[in-house]
Parts: C-alpha cells; sequence; structure tokens
C-alpha cells in the first residue's frame, strides 16, 4: 500500500497550523475594526468607541452580535444563489491568501521541524495575485445579483479599479521578482534575511511606493474607496445586503488590508526579520517566536499607515482614480522595471 | 473696481508646479497635521461621569419656592401663565382652609401647577413675573423619558423639598454644589 503512505502527521500539522492561521486572521481583523474606530478618533481628537468592556475593548463583539441579530433580507428579485455566494467568495479569497505568507522560519516540536507557513509554493506570489483577483468576482456577483442599478454601478466601478490597479501593482513587482530571482515569498524572505542583504524597499523604493498605492487601491481603501463611498453613494455594491453578510463583506476588507500588508512586510521589508540581529545565533524556537512577532509588529505599522492615510486624505474623483493608475502609476512602474532591469544587466556584463 | 469690503482675496490660477503636481509632499505635509492630533487634547467631556460647569445665570428646571418657614410662596395668580411666551404652565387656584396656614403662605394657593418641559423654552420670563418670589429657574435640568407625558412636571415635581426637613433634596433641587463657571 505504498500509494496510502501519507504522512498523516504533516496532514494534521498542517490542518492545526491552517487553523491557528485563519482563527488569528479573523481575531485580528476583529480588532482592526476596533482600531480603526480608535485610530479615526484619536486623530480626529476624540476618545473613540470606550463604553463596551475596559477601554472599549469588546467593542468588536458588540458590534458582531448587532450584525448577527439583524434580520437577514434578500430582496425578492434578487438571484438568490449568487446574492449568497458573494460575500462567501469575497471572505474566501481574502483568507485564501494567507496561505502562502511565512509567517516565520521554523519550530522544533515533538522531534520535528514544522515550517511555519501553511504551502512554501515555488509560486507563491502568482498564487497570491491569482486569488486577489477573485476577490473582483465577490464584488461583481455582490454586485450584480443584488438586481439593484446602484449595486451593479459600484460592482463595476470597484472591478474596473481593481483591473486597472491590478496591472500597475503586478509590473512593479516584477522589478522586485527581477532581483530576488525567486516567486516563492519563503525564498525572497530568507535573501533579505542573509547578512549582509538589505530589505528590498532599499533596492526597490520606487516600486514599494507604487506597490503600496495600488494594495490600497485593491483593498478599496480611502482615498480609492469609490465602490463603497459610503457617505455619498450608500454603500455601493452592497447596498441591498444586511445582517452578517454585510458583516462579511465589510470584514474582508480588514482581512484583506491585513494580508496585503503581510504581503508587503514580506516582499519588501524582510518578512519576519528583526533588524540587525543575525537570527541563526538564537534557538530556532526563539527565533521563529520572535520572527512571528516581528512579523505581526511590521504588519500593525502597516495598517496604522493605511488608517492614518484613510483618515487624513480625501476620497479621489473616478477621473482622477482612472489617470492616476494608467497614466501615472503604469508608465512608472514600467520606468522602474526597466531601470531595474538595465541595472541587473549592467551590474552582470561589468 | 473699488472692492465693497477689503477682504476679497485673488485667486491664484498659476499652473502646478512639478513638485505641486506630485501631490506626494502635499500629502505628506496633510499626513503629519493628523498625526500630531494624536498628542493633543481631547476636549470631550465624558458626560455622566464627567459634568461641564454651567454658567451662574444658567437658566435650568423651574421649582417652586417655600418661604423661611417652609410654606409654600405660589399663591396662583397666574402672572407666571400670562409671561409664558411658550404657553407651557397651566394651573388650578384653590382656597387655603383653616388650619393649613403651616402649609400655604396665602389665603390662595395652587392645587395643580404644571409646566410642560417640552413646550418650556427656559427663557426665565416665569421668573421675572413672579410676584411672589415662588418659581425660580435652578441649575438643573430635566432628564430623558420615554414619554411626551413623563414631561408635563406637577407640583410633586416642581415644588422644592423642604430645607429644613429635607437639606439634601433642597440642593439637588436648587442645583447647589454642580460645578458653576463661577468658581
Amino acid at each position: 500500500m505504498t500509494l496510502l503512505s501519507i504522512d498523516w502527521l504533516l496532514l494534521i500539522e498542517k490542518l492545526i497550523l491552517i487553523a491557528i492561521i485563519v482563527f488569528a486572521s479573523l481575531g485580528i481583523a476583529l480588532y482592526t475594526t476596533f482600531a480603526e474606530r480608535k485610530v479615526a478618533a484619536i486623530l480626529q481628537d476624540r476618545p473613540g468607541p470606550n463604553r463596551a468592556g475596559p477601554f472599549g475593548l469588546l467593542q468588536p463583539f458588540a458590534d458582531g452580535l448587532k450584525l448577527i441579530m439583524k434580520e437577514e433580507i434578500i430582496p425578492s428579485s434578487a438571484s438568490k444563489f449568487l446574492f449568497i455566494l458573494g460575500p462567501g467568495l469575497a471572505m474566501t479569497a481574502a483568507l485564501m491568501t494567507c496561505a502562502v505568507i511565512p509567517w516565520s522560519s521554523h519550530v522544533e516540536l515533538f522531534d520535528r521541524k514544522i515550517d511555519l507557513q501553511i504551502a512554501d509554493i515555488n509560486i507563491g506570489i502568482l498564487y497570491v495575485f491569482g486569488v486577489v483577483s477573485l476577490g473582483v468576482y465577490g464584488i461583481m456577483i455582490g454586485g450584480w445579483a443584488s438586481n439593484n442599478k446602484f449595486s451593479l454601478m459600484a460592482a463595476l466601478r470597484g472591478a474596473s479599479q481593481a483591473i486597472s490597479y491590478e496591472l500597475a501593482m503586478g509590473i512593479s513587482l516584477i522589478a522586485v521578482l527581477m532581483i530576488s530571482g525567486s516567486l516563492s515569498l519563503k525564498t525572497m524572505v530568507d535573501q533579505q534575511m542573509a547578512p549582509g542583504q538589505l530589505w528590498n524597499v532599499a533596492y526597490q523604493p520606487l516600486g514599494f511606493l507604487i506597490f503600496f498605492i495600488c494594495a490600497m487601491a485593491e483593498c478599496n481603501r480611502t482615498p480609492f474607496d469609490l465602490p463603497e463611498a459610503e457617505n455619498e453613494l450608500n454603500f455601493g455594491y452592497h447596498q441591498e445586503y444586511s445582517s452578517m453578510k454585510l458583516g462579511f463583506y465589510l470584514f474582508s476588507e480588514y482581512v484583506n488590508m491585513i494580508m496585503s500588508s503581510a504581503i508587503m512586510a514580506s516582499l519588501f521589508f524582510g518578512g519576519f526579520d528583526i533588524p540587525f540581529l543575525d537570527e541563526r545565533t538564537l534557538a530556532p524556537n526563539i527565533a521563529a517566536i520572535l520572527g512571528v512577532a516581528a512579523l505581526l509588529t511590521k504588519i500593525v505599522i502597516f495598517i496604522f499607515v493605511f488608517m492614518w492615510i484613510r483618515w487624513t486624505i480625501p476620497r479621489f474623483r473616478y477621473d482622477q482614480l482612472m489617470n492616476l493608475g494608467w497614466k501615472t502609476l503604469i508608465p512608472l512602474a514600467l520606468f522602474n522595471m526597466l531601470v531595474t532591469g538595465a541595472f541587473i544587466l549592467w551590474r552582470q556584463g561589468g | 473696481m473699488q472692492a465693497l469690503t477689503n477682504r476679497a482675496k485673488e485667486v491664484s490660477r498659476k499652473p502646478m508646479t512639478l513638485l505641486e503636481k506630485l501631490y506626494l509632499p502635499a500629502i505628506a505635509k496633510g499626513m503629519l497635521i493628523t498625526f500630531s492630533h494624536i498628542f493633543k487634547k481631547q476636549p470631550t467631556v465624558s458626560y455622566p461621569e464627567q459634568k461641564r460647569p454651567f454658567s451662574p445665570v444658567f437658566r435650568g428646571l423651574h421649582v417652586l419656592n417655600r418661604d423661611e418657614e417652609g410654606r409654600e410662596r405660589c399663591t396662583a395668580c397666574g402672572l407666571c401663565a400670562v409671561a409664558c411666551p411658550a404657553e407651557a404652565i397651566t394651573m388650578e387656584a384653590a382656597e387655603r382652609l383653616p388650619g393649613e396656614e403651616n402649609l400655604y403662605r396665602e389665603e390662595k394657593y395652587a392645587a395643580k401647577y404644571e409646566i410642560n418641559m417640552l413646550r418650556c423654552i427656559f427663557c426665565g420670563l416665569c421668573e421675572e413675573a413672579c410676584p411672589k418670589d415662588a418659581i425660580y429657574l435652578s441649575e438643573t435640568f430635566a432628564p430623558a423619558n420615554f414619554t411626551r407625558k413623563g414631561f408635563i412636571y406637577g407640583k410633586d415635581a416642581l415644588l422644592i423639598p423642604d430645607a429644613k426637613t429635607d437639606p439634601e433634596g433642597y440642593a439637588k433641587a436648587r442645583g447647589i454644589g454642580e460645578p458653576t463657571t463661577a468658581d
């Protein structure tokens, strides 16, 4: 029975890891909603939510309970299957990204070497792009299935925005790939961790800037939150949604934000690397725990910057959005890619 | 042409320089401004725990005063109701019976005295109109209520407790001890 010689321990190990990472992402996303309200409040000289529990720490649970207890409305003219599929797809696509992110090096438990990454596939970053593109279907299907012209228009707006910015994002990424020569996120992090090697942001500052702006647009964050535009266009593509289905849409935005922060940290800021410290001098388990802490710190900083920008800059007009995407970011990304390529060729030739 | 006021400012129509076109310096400047607000003092007053001081001339909920012997001052003359621009006050007069001299100061008193706090505009004209110094605007305000009926305050709510037998209730109704801007 060699055909069935599955490494059961590996399977169990991965299942546990998946459970931990998914629930941890959801937990962090829960508190990101709280952090968003707190950050907004503090930047606007308010105290923010502070009534539920000490410092308002139970507020996300109160919000969640409220959403669950609300009446669930499916419009009579909506396509019921797609209407339910939309938020599910948005959430699934948001969560699937976490599979390829290297959360830390490895831990040694029960004589086993456990990698703290669900799957180290050699096309990691391509997988991320594929899954992120699937997220557009969540928006499109939600808007289409609502059978409401405003939802449909908002969904179209959202989809065209996501597609436009994915292009510049991909091109800015090619420059990073030229430097690392690998698509696997783990390899890229390991390269940045090597002694004497700087983080990729030092080699690709322009690439990082483009990637960051595009990530913000992909997450539908202000100043790019045209699909939602909650104060002007009463909520955009999820206008017809209520109860926890709406919660899923709102929540997937926060999960997306965490995942894009994690990817930016891995691609440009050394992933779980702790600056000025050689991790190989530490015991592997301690290094792994410190690595997780370092990556989480980087993610928290990115999320704060996302929020900081949201509460500073007003929303773009639609033509400005398209101009920035097509006429500025894509040429800049192409320029960045060409310069990087020329530089690498020059280094090799010389 | 001579401008009417000298406050008009000419709008600059100069084309943007490269630095301005980049937007990024302007965005960084804006972000620094919002960041500086993290360290600013919040003006919020967390209401039930913290109270904002009233001005010493604050006109709050009405009280019906008593005299030094604890008798009701109001004689139900109706001048307050006449003075009231919002027509919030209604009253019914009754004659004092023998043996009630310790309760009512004059021969006539208000058997029923009601103020609709939803109509009242807290202007204080009733206080000015009163010849007997009987109605007085305290430094407290009307608490929330679930029904409109709950905002029609009768004599039980308006009549101030006797300062001798219930000094605490008296101070509470007058709003004594509430923080004011005077101190």
